[in-house]
Parts: C-alpha cells; structure tokens; sequence
C-alpha cells in the first residue's frame, strides 16, 4: 500500500469514528430523541482533525525520524556553568538567595502560588525516595499527606497542640502508618505494591470521610490555626487573652501580607532541609542499597543486606516527609476535608516524579513547578486542563520517557594519591 | 565431628512431584576447597540454593559452624559468614566497580541515619573503611584501575573477578562459587586456579565449588562430592574419584 492510501485510510477512519462522536448530536423534540448535524464549529473540529491525521499519516517517517532525533539526545547535559562543583554550590546559593528575597518583591497572589508548589515540590521529593530511588511503586501516597494533614488538624482541635509540636508528630504518626503499611505489603511487588498501596490511599479518605464523630466527615474541619513564629501570631488581634500578635510586637502597622510571606519562607525552609535529608541519604549506605535493590535484589540477599527492612527504611522516610508537607498544608489552608486528599493527588504527584526523571531531585523540583504554575496560568482553559495535562503526558511518554532530567546519580569515586 | 565447618546431612529438595535432590551430605572442614560436580541437571545447583537459604529444603539439615541454618533466609546466612556466586553473573551494573564492593560491606556500614546527616567523624571513618577494603580486594583481584568504571562494562572474566572481590569483601568464613570457571579462556582459568587457592592459603577461608572444568577441580580440590540425577554418587580425593568406576559410568556412560 502506498503511503497516500494508508495516509487516506486512516484519514477515513478518523472521519467514520470522529463523526458519531463530534458530527452528530442527539437533541430531544418532544419525548423523542433526534439525531441532528452538530453545529458548524464542531464539525470544523472534525475536518481539521481529519487532516491532521491524513498529514501526519503521509509525513509519518519525518514525523519519526524528528522524535526519535528528540529522544536520541539520552541525557541532557548541564549547561556548561554548572559543571563543577564549586559553580554549583555558588549557584545554589544565589538560587536560595532568589528564593528568599522573592516575597518581597512579587505580589501576594504570586507568592500564595509558590507556597503550593513548594508543598508540590516537598511531596514530589518524599514519593521520589519510594519511587525513584528504591524502585517501589506507591500510588497511595496521599494517604500519608492526609495523615499528617489529620494529625496537625485533630491534635490542635481536641487538644490546642501549636502548629510547631504537631509537625514533628504529623511527619512521626506518617511514618509509623508507611511503616505499619509496608510491613506487611513490602513483600509484594511491582503491580501488586502499587494496588495495595493505592487500596490503602483510599482506605485513609473513606475512613476520614465516615469517621465523622471524629473528623467531622466530609464537613472537614475548619479554623485550624496558622503557624507562628516564635509565639507571634499573623492575626489582626490576639486569639486569645495576653498572646501578642507580629506587628505588634514589632511596631508596625497590619497588613496580611506578612502571614503569606512567612508561610511561603517557612516552605522553602522545609523544602530546603528536605533536599538536604534526600541529598544525604542518597550517599549513605541505605542510598546505595536502594540503588542496589533496585537493580538486582537476589544478590543483595546473597550479600547479607535485607531486602524488606531496606525498602521499609524507604517507605517509612517518604511517608514522614509527606506527613510534614502535609501537617504544613493544613496550617497553611486553614481548613483541610477529605476531598483534598483524592486519588488524583496522588497521580499528581507520581507524574511529578516521572515527568521529573525518576530519582532526580532537580528534576522533580522542575516537574512541580511546571505541574502546579501552569494550570495556574492555563486556568482560562478550564475545562480542557485535563485534556492538555494529558497530551502533556502522552507526548512526554513518546520523547522524553526519562523524564526531564534524568538522574545521573553521584558515583562514589575511588581517590587515589 | 568438631571442626566441620559445614555439614550437610541427608539434604532433600522436592519440587512438587519433583525429587531434585535426594539425601545429599556435604562436609566442608577449615581450610578446604571442597568441588561438588556432576552432569548437567543433576542438581548441583540445588544443593547451593538450599544451602544459602534461596531455597528451603524439603527435608535434611544444614550445620554452619555448629549452627543449625536450614529454613533460615538468605540475607541471615549470608551475616554468618556463607556468601556466594551465581552462574549467571548477578553484579549491580549500572553501579560503579567500587560501589558494588560498597555495598557489599553494608552489613559493615555504619547505619544511624543521623550520624550520617550529620557527618560525624564516627560516619567518615567507617566510610574509609569501607573504601580501603573494597579497595584492597580490587587491588587483589586486579580490578583496582577500573574501580570508578560501571561494573556492566567490564569483560565477562573482569565480572566474574569482581564478584568474588565482592564476596570476599564480606570477610566470610565460607565462600561458594557456582561454576566460577564458565565462560572463560585457559588464561583466565588459570588466574581464577591460582586465587582460590590463594584465598584458602592466605585468608584462611573454605571453598565450595560447583564446577565442570575437571582440570581445575583435579587441580585444587581438597575433597569432591559427586552427585548425579540429584543422588550423592561419590565422595573422595581428586585422585579416589578419577579411579571410581560408578563415576565414569555416569559421565560417560556404559560400555
């Protein structure tokens, strides 16, 4: 068959099956159903499709030969200020130092946005632990997000716990429940992991959703309180007798600025003491072990290491740091209900890593930034969000499988005088 | 007996309605280098995986060190001292020469997390340690200018080498070789001959072999264990074995 009629073919097939779906409407006359011609944009939709296919059918090797020029270029190389160590640590800090001076430059509406990404990034950076570095697939992630979320919100409602004790609790309770979770799971894999995991996801909502005596169910609970700093509240008045608030104190006039911006500065806190934990753990033993796992668990049994206690150690770190992203989450919204923690979250922040490079950490960071600012910026697409979110994704899967930067994990090297 | 370092007594394996191995013993004293051959599927192989804990045998008792081992997982029998190959060379790849040897050492390692964010000297000198034995055991088995090169690069005789270097780098008491020889040229044979005993002369350490090149198991074994369709066939010298008629009957088969 030549190309022009395999081209013409499939342009045709486009046409049949396109035309139920986009050419006709049903309307109701009456008690009866009637089949109409759709309206003209739709139908335009339908023939602009149709070409696009017949096109891309009769260029397909350029179409081919393009992409697999795209996907050739296996590892993105750094740019070349970026390569020693030391320009890397300077740029680090002039990073860090960007990061910190932002708040008090851009509007609140920018910095509210950054203090979700920062979340995005905390979350993202614990499921790469799991996923990326120990190679299991956990599709419950948000479970423990909702658990630390749970533990600020009740812990403060029952029992008035400051924001400051709860969150070494939120990220402690979280790790006990990815310890509790994996005991049992970790023998499991592949597949099977990530059905059990993503059971246990939803185990956790259901259950905060029906425990209402407790949870308030699907009401949520609200009013939880903001962190303060060092006792100083972000409030206009004191939330209670004899509390100072941080104007106050400071002397300056109110404004509710201050609140966004310490929250956004407390992120990146986290954010950063998070980057270092996984930067470390990557060049401890237990790093290594991950990797090694990873790549061939029968010999690691042949050389004494115990596979489940090793990919417990990993689950239970993930878990722990999306407790404290999520104890921090709740004081941050103020109000937290089941339906945050949905099993979509949970694919948010799995593409995160994928679309990051599995394993990478300046790979991931990217990835949630891209993932939460742009459907900020798309928002006037509404609707079709998810539409460009997934043509995102297939187009990633068929150039850049590896994700966007692909870890290049640091070898330990052999020095030799 | 006492200084037995291994005994294995009556080890059976069954496989469902498959008898793979049937009443197989093995003694394993200090200082030996002990060969179990056989054709091929006799269930060699087998034997091994029950040993190391990868298998656990249907009936029979594995005796390491005057410790009762059978049922036990691998990575447990691994920390008392028993490591082993695989026939099919098992090396984490895409790591580095020396992080394979690191890694092996993780039962060495020092594993409290804090000390390790932290950097503490306690955290950098076990480190160290780490580096200079697994840098010491390349240097043994001559790997030492490919330590920072991707263990999958390396030639087939160059893996087998590192996989031994990373048994020895657990410092075991028993190492166990499943056919270490296969796949090599007479050069490297000869080379792979002269360690093994080496590592019996000057570590001290005992050798079960799995091996089909004969020259090399005439060669160095202390005591050979035949066994044949998953039965024990003979035991005896090199020299005993050679001259066992049951033994070229069931390798050449009969007149």
């Amino acid at each position: 068959m030549s190309r022009v009629t395999s081209a013409f073919v499939a342009a045709l097939i486009t046409l049949v099956l396109g035309g139920f779906l986009l050419g006709m409407s049903l309307t109701s006359e009456g008690i009866n159903l009637v089949v109409e011609a759709s309206s003209t944009g739709k139908i335009t939709f339908l023939f602009v499709g149709v070409v696009l296919v017949f096109l891309l059918q009769l260029f397909r090797e350029q179409v081919g030969r393009f992409t697999t020029k795209m996907r050739s270029d296996e590892r993105m190389e750094l740019p070349g200020f970026l390569r020693t160590p030391q320009q890397q640590r300077v740029w680090t800090m002039f990073v860090i130092i960007g990061l910190l001076i932002f708040p008090f430059l851009s509007s609140r509406g920018a910095v509210d946005i950054a203090t979700l990404t920062l979340i995005y990034v905390m979350l993202g950076l614990g499921l790469n632990v799991v996923v990326g570095l120990a190679g299991l697939l956990d599709l419950g992630y948000v479970g423990f997000y909702a658990v630390g979320a749970y533990t600020y919100a009740l812990l403060n409602m029952y029992f008035g716990v400051s924001f400051w004790v709860a969150l070494p609790i939120a990220g402690g309770l979280a790790a006990l429940f990815g310890f509790l979770l994996g005991f049992p799971v970790l023998r499991l894999r592949g597949d099977y992991l990530a059905i059990v995991t993503l059971g246990f996801g939803e185990i956790i909502r259901i259950l905060l959703n029906n425990w209402t005596e407790l949870t308030g169910g699907p009401n949520g609970i609200a009013r939880i309180p903001k962190p303060t700093l060092f006792g100083l509240e972000f409030s206009r008045r004191p939330s209670e007798e004899g509390a100072t608030t941080f104007h106050e104190f400071f002397g300056i006039g109110y404004s509710s600025e201050y609140k966004v911006m310490f929250l956004y500065l407390m992120a990146l806190v986290l954010v950063l003491i998070t980057v270092y934990v996984i930067r470390r753990l990557i060049r401890m033993p237990i790093g290594r072990a991950w990797e090694a796992l990873r790549e061939d668990d029968i010999a690691c049994r042949s050389l004494g290491l115990n596979p489940t206690s090793i990919k417990l150690g990993a689950f239970t770190i993930g878990a722990s740091f999306a407790g404290f992203a999520g104890s921090f989450f709740a004081a941050r919204q103020g109000f937290i209900s089941p339906e945050s923690f949905t099993f979509i979250e949970s694919a948010i922040i799995l593409a995160i890593v994928v679309l990051g490079g599995m394993g990478s950490q300046l790979g991931v960071i990217l990835a949630a930034i891209a993932m939460t600012v742009l459907p900020e910026l798309a928002r006037e697409f509404d609707e079709y969000r998810m539409l460009l979110f997934g043509l995102m994704m297939v187009l990633m899967m068929i150039w850049r499988p590896q994700g966007l930067l692909p870890m290049k994990r640091p070898h330990l090297e052999l020095k030799r005088d | 007996m006492t200084n037995n370092l291994l005994t294995v007594k009556d080890l059976t394996m069954r496989f469902g309605g498959l008898l793979a191995v049937n009443g197989v013993d093995l003694e394993v004293k200090e200082k030996q280098i002990v060969s179990v051959i056989g054709p091929n599927g006799a269930g060699k192989t087998t034997v091994f995986n029950c040993v190391s804990g990868f298998y656990i045998p249907t009936a029979g008792s594995v005796i390491f060190q005057g410790k009762e081992l059978r049922g036990k997982p691998g990575h447990l029998i691994a920390r008392e001292g028993m490591v082993r190959t695989f026939q099919n060379v098992r090396l984490f790849k895409e790591m580095t020469v020396i992080e394979n040897l690191l890694v092996a050492q993780h039962m060495h390692a020092e594993h409290s997390l804090l000390k390790g964010f932290f950097m503490t000297p306690g955290f950098k000198k076990s480190e160290q340690e780490l580096m200079d034995r697994a840098a010491h055991w390349l240097e043994r088995v001559g790997l030492l200018e490919f330590a920072n090169r991707e263990a999958g690069n390396l030639a087939y005789g160059q893996q087998r080498r590192l996989e031994i270097a990373r048994c020895m780098v657990t410092e075991p008491k028993l190492l166990m070789l499943d056919e270490p020889a296969a796949g090599l040229n007479p050069n490297e044979t000869k080379a792979l001959d002269e360690l093994i005993v080496q590592l019996r002369d000057e570590q001290g350490i005992s050798i079960l072999l799995i091996e089909h090149d004969m020259g090399l198991v005439m060669g160095i074994s202390d005591q050979i264990y035949v066994v044949n369709q998953g039965e024990p066939l003979a035991a005896g010298t090199p020299a005993e074995i050679q001259g066992n008629p049951e033994v070229i009957k069931a390798y050449l088969g009969e007149e």
